[in-house]
């Protein structure tokens, strides 16, 4: 800044606000020139999206169609076996979206394209933000898609405006925290190497959640398990949202919350690594 | 004393097509007498490949046929492979099998019987110097390894035609001239036939009796070394001017007697037209046009000379691979200390 | 051997090699290599064990259902663990030709007298032996998670035994895939693909016990829920005949379009004259 605007202060005050103001419009330019990248990728080669919408077709299709037997179980507290089975769906995809758009950052890497984003900005946690901005975008069609089947096999999916909110939320909340873990293991390994290790720990969490019956219907060490797992909350207010008994909301977002801060932290301080490693 | 033909290899109008693309093989002809060491010569995807996987019976012959030690390829294939020996370009290995086991492998679906197989398997392992790494799995050896294993695994039913298709590509100079050797011990001293591919024509000289030489599937030029050398016949004059301002003028000069040819960098050379009697004229012409010449050499004409002669294009690969290179390589027939007729 | 001039060499002993010897010398081949990816086989059981844990825990209220067989979903679950490894003999067949045809050693196996019967024969000895090797392993490590098996020791050794067919029958599927495609990824390209062909079937319950209309149609029509329930039969009930014999028709059914498929495949990648 020349010395002509620090001497008087309130010139000083609106340049330095003109100078925010740009530095966030700096920082959206990035963000959004790497989402831009991705999802010229997406459009440009639709076979990229198939695993991420078979996936989750997949598991709808084997859990709601071959275990919904399980819901005359006694103690089974839940109306409709498919609406269960949905709300898990959601949060799947929503997990492995976030993986596997790690895995774009990971291949990123490896080819050393990283290197010449990271010399182009200044503000380099932007590159992190415009990879979860495409992994969001990937993931609304995919719920979108998802939801179309659900409602054609006949799930009674009809939730109030508020409640549609807050399960958009969560399963934001999800699918970036998910994004942060694995770009931050992507930034720190920079090979598509890390693909294994960044899959392993996410099929781990969502499935010592309660996946298949409610929490209190879980034995064994996966209920155990499913105690201390912050996805068991996010999948139980889920479902409680979408029939309209909202309920351990606290929690819920309490636990997605925190899972996204430890996420963050995980993601900048790999991104550190990236970039001493680049340096 | 075996009939002639027994080992021999009678190619005529032989045609490879593929569904996509141009003829791979289209229409050859060629005669290899027994005992002979045969070199099959020319670029990437000339046909080379192709050619051998048709003799060596892998590939049906879209057309023309082919009789390999005295059977037909496609009539009587399992009489032909009983016959052949053969290492192609994949030195095709099991990476989690040792040397020995895989002698043991291979001869005995040859049908050799067990003690045989393994007097066999242990006397070329040993001839091919492996003997050290015999129990080792081959996933560790080197491409050197690899190859005379290759070529150690062709011989084991004692085959009396031995096919090697570009048998020496990326070994270092040891290797390859170990198995130069090898190939010429087992024609000269075991009467085996050699049919040998390759796109080094350093390779073919040293090697081959006789040679022909692909192109695009046909067959370009055929005969031994040196008479297709002879039939072209034109030497290259190399010159050197002492002063790199004059290299025009004497390229200007040069020009007068033969075409311009590839040269070492800094240096202009032109194939001349009418031989080495011509050298005298151009002396005297680069001394009329006062250029003054640090160097001059004439070279006699390579195999390379002779594709570019035939095809008019260079041999990929020919003393590993640039024009400047493959005219850096070129042997000078001698010297000339003093100008003057 | 060879005087001094050029002379051409006396012939080798030969003897004409029979189909048996053929195969004994590519089975030798085949579980040699098997045995010496120890990793491979270790990893080709983590999953299927760790889906068997994950289970286990998280469907067992299904055992409270009305009608269902048995107290332990452990027990119910273990009979898909089998049947997940055949599935990796699939891939497993698959990959080690496919690997061959790259490598360019199917050539090399073609320039001898080798008949096509002899290296499926030979291919599907070292399936046998991983199929051999992961029942066993599974068996143990389910039934010292306490597992139960009603039909006793001697139902190990047809449990064993059943997993010996199921894993060739699978295995000849797998080698026709790698012999058609000649390409190790697109075999692995595949593995989703059967695995949800596995998920459609009685996996997790009984095919009575499924709600859904369709699924259960699904579910009937698919081979391998006949297989799972064979191997089930023995772990939950004892010696059930028609369980058994309909598995194990259900695998020789698989082994012999598989193994024509194989042969078939064979014919067209051999292009030898």
């Amino acid at each position: 800044m020349s010395p002509a605007l620090t001497k008087n202060p309130s010139l000083t005050r609106e340049a330095n606000l003109v100078s925010r103001r740009t530095a966030l419009s700096r920082y959206m330019r990035a963000s959004w020139a790497i989402a831009w990248r991705q999802l010229r990728v997406m459009v440009s080669n639709p076979a990229f999206l198939i695993p991420s919408i078979l996936m989750p077709v997949f598991f709808f299709s084997a859990f709601a169609g071959g275990l919904s037997a399980i819901s005359e179980a006694p103690n089974f507290d839940y109306p409709d076996y498919s609406t269960f089975q949905y709300v898990f769906v959601l949060i799947q995809s929503a997990m492995f979206g976030g993986v596997f758009a790690g895995f774009a950052v990971a291949a990123d890497f490896e080819t050393g394209f990283s290197r010449r984003m990271m010399l182009a900005t200044r503000s380099r946690s932007a590159l992190i933000v415009g990879y979860a901005l495409a992994a969001l975008v990937r993931a609304t069609i995919v719920w979108v898609i998802v939801t179309a089947l659900a409602l054609a096999t006949g799930a009674s999916i009809s939730p109030s405006a508020g409640e549609v909110v807050g399960i958009l939320l969560l399963i934001t909340l999800v699918n970036v925290a998910a994004l942060l873990f694995a770009a931050g293991m992507a930034m720190r390994m920079r090979t598509m190497q890390a693909a294994p290790l960044i899959q392993l720990p996410a099929f781990l969490i969502i499935f010592t959640a309660p996946v298949y019956v409610p929490r209190d219907l879980l034995e064994g060490w996966v209920g155990s398990v499913a105690d201390f797992n912050p996805v068991t909350a996010v999948l139980e207010a889920g479902r409680e949202l979408i029939i309209g008994a909202p309920a351990e909301m606290l929690l819920a977002f309490g636990a997605a919350a925190g899972l996204m801060a430890l996420t963050a932290v995980w993601a900048v301080t790999g991104l550190r690594r990236a970039e001493r490693a680049a340096s | 004393m075996r009939d002639a033909h027994q080992n021999g290899i009678e190619v005529e109008g032989l045609v490879r097509e593929f569904k996509k693309g141009p003829r791979a093989v289209d229409g050859i002809d060629l005669e290899v007498e027994p005992g002979e060491i045969y070199g099959f010569l020319g670029p990437n995807g000339a046909g080379k490949s192709t050619t051998v996987h048709m003799l060596t019976t892998l590939l049906p012959p879209t057309a023309g046929t082919a009789r390999v030690a005295g059977h037909d390829v496609v009539r009587d294939g399992p009489a032909v492979r009983d016959a052949i020996g053969v290492a192609l370009q994949e030195a095709a290995l099991d990476p989690f099998l040792t040397a020995r086991e895989h002698m043991r492998l291979q001869a005995g679906m040859h049908g050799l019987p067990r003690s045989e197989a393994e007097r066999r398997g242990d006397q070329l392992i040993d001839r091919v110097g492996l003997s050290d790494a015999a129990d080792r799995k081959v996933g560790g050896y080197s491409g050197g390894m690899k190859r005379r294993l290759d070529l150690a695994l062709a011989l084991v039913h004692e085959p009396r035609l031995l096919f090697l298709d570009e048998p020496t590509t990326g070994l270092d100079v040891q290797s390859r001239t170990a198995l130069w050797d090898e190939v010429t011990r087992l024609a000269h001293q075991h009467g085996v036939t050699v049919f040998l591919t390759t796109q080094y024509l350093e390779e073919a000289d040293a090697l081959a009796q006789r040679v022909a030489i692909i192109d695009t599937g046909k067959i370009v030029a055929q005969g031994t070394p040196d008479s297709l050398k002879a039939e072209i016949g034109r030497p290259t004059v190399e010159a050197v001017p002492a002063e790199i301002a004059q290299r025009d003028a004497m390229r200007d000069v040069l020009g007068r007697f033969g075409t311009d040819t590839a040269a070492a960098p800094g240096a202009v050379a032109v194939r001349l037209d009418d031989g080495t009697e011509e050298l005298a004229e151009v002396v005297r012409a680069l001394d009329a046009a006062q250029i003054r010449v640090a160097n001059l050499e004439i070279h006699a004409p390579t195999l390379d000379d002779v594709f570019l002669a035939k095809t008019g294009k260079r041999l990929e690969g020919a003393g590993e691979g640039t024009e400047s290179e493959a005219a850096a390589g070129r042997q000078p027939t001698g010297e000339l200390e003093a100008v003057g007729a | 051997m060879s005087a001094g001039a050029a002379t051409v060499p006396a012939a080798l002993p030969r003897e004409r090699t029979g189909t048996l010897t053929q195969i004994g010398h590519l089975a030798r081949r085949s579980v040699v290599r098997t045995v010496r990816q120890p990793a491979v086989i270790v990893s080709s059981m983590v999953f299927p064990l760790f889906l068997l844990a994950i289970n286990a825990s998280g469907l067992a209220a299904t055992t409270d259902l009305p009608g269902f067989p048995t107290d332990s979903y452990l027990t119910f679950f273990l009979a898909v663990t089998f049947m997940q490894g055949a599935l990796f003999s699939t891939m497993g067949a698959g990959q080690a030709i496919a690997q061959d045809i790259q490598l360019g050693f199917f050539n090399r196996l073609q320039l001898t007298p080798l008949r096509g019967p002899a290296l499926i024969g030979g291919q599907l000895a070292g399936t046998l032996l991983l199929g051999v090797v992961q029942a066993t392993g599974f068996l143990a490590i389910g039934l010292a998670f306490g597992a139960d098996l009603e039909a006793g020791a001697a139902g190990a050794l047809a449990l064993i035994a059943l997993a010996c067919l199921v894993s060739i029958a699978f295995g000849s599927v797998g080698l026709t895939i790698g012999l058609r495609t000649g390409n190790a990824e697109a075999v692995q390209g595949a593995f989703p693909l059967l695995f949800v062909f596995l998920f459609f079937s009685s996996l997790a319950l009984p095919r009575d016990l499924i709600a859904q209309d369709w699924f259960q149609t699904v579910a009937t029509i698919n081979p391998v829920s006949y297989v799972i329930e064979a191997y089930r039969s023995l772990l939950v009930e004892g010696w059930n005949g028609e369980a058994l014999a309909l598995g194990a028709l259900v695998a020789v059914t698989v082994l012999v379009a598989g193994v024509t498929a194989a042969t078939m495949a064979l014919r067209t990648r051999m292009e030898r004259t």
